[in-house]
């Protein structure tokens, strides 16, 4: 009797040897944003449009703060592995390498400047 | 010889040659919407980013969210996310198994078709 796992049994086959973590992540990313994009878009929603001290009352509130910050950390990461497949699917070579650093880059500082923001807001509301 | 051996073969099918249907329309339209978030995620940063640096900044910010141009990029992109998040229950019903059959997977396209619009007008009303 072989102790192996359905996915140990899969794992690296296939042509590109790989792409069941992207998948995996996929999932796992999209059930999360299930959850979490009505609360950011009813949360961030509810706050648009009002004044600036307002915003600040709003967003150093730890609920909304940590949705808006769920919300753009998993959302930009599932964003980063959807462009990607894009990318892919419709360029090659080094335009594709390039376009990937791209979204990456954009991905990376948007969650950072996100963060910062609500780090920020929250400190001094 | 060779030459008279030469015969029109088809050659693999492309994109603009399928007849549109429902499942590749509903397909494509998840691609659009899940990467136009891009344009909705750097508004909603730059806003956040403003409300964290200052008055001034807000002030700049919050007028371009708020202006009629940045009112129709968000209502699109509210649109778009309703429409991706449907579209997203429905892979992951697909990926546990599910409805995979044609018809259904049909249905389950024009429910997000139909849904995505519903939705947005819901959200409109209730913020």
């Amino acid at each position: 009797m072989r102790y192996l796992t359905d996915y140990k049994r899969a794992a690296g086959l296939g042509s590109a040897h790989g792409g069941t973590h992207h998948l995996w992540h996929m999932q796992l990313s999209s059930a999360a944003l299930v959850i979490l994009v009505p609360l950011f878009i009813f949360t961030f929603g509810s706050i648009l449009g009002s004044s600036h001290e307002d915003v600040l009352d709003y967003y150093s509130r730890p609920i909304p703060a940590v949705i808006a910050g769920l919300t753009l950390v998993v959302g930009l990461l599932h964003f980063y592995s959807g462009a990607q497949i894009l990318i892919e699917d419709y360029s090659k070579g080094l335009t594709r390498r390039v376009l990937i650093l791209v979204a990456a880059i954009f991905s990376y500082t948007s969650i950072a400047l996100g963060l910062f923001a609500l780090v920020k807001l929250a400190l001094q509301g | 010889m060779a030459e008279a051996k030469r015969v029109q073969r088809p050659l693999s099918p492309h994109l603009q040659i399928y007849r549109p249907q429902l499942t590749s329309i509903t397909s494509i339209l998840m691609r659009i919407t899940g990467n136009a978030m891009a344009v909705a995620v750097m508004m909603i940063v730059w806003w956040l980013v403003a409300a964290a640096v200052g008055e001034d900044a807000f002030e700049t910010a919050d007028g371009f969210v708020t202006s009629w141009f940045g009112n129709l990029v968000l209502t699109l992109s509210l649109l778009g996310i309703w429409y991706h998040f449907l579209g997203g229950i429905r892979h992951l019903i697909w990926l546990s198994g599910r409805c995979l059959e044609i018809e259904t997977a049909e249905r389950l396209g024009m429910a997000c078709l139909i849904g995505a619009p519903v939705l947005t007008l819901l959200t409109l009303l209730l913020i």
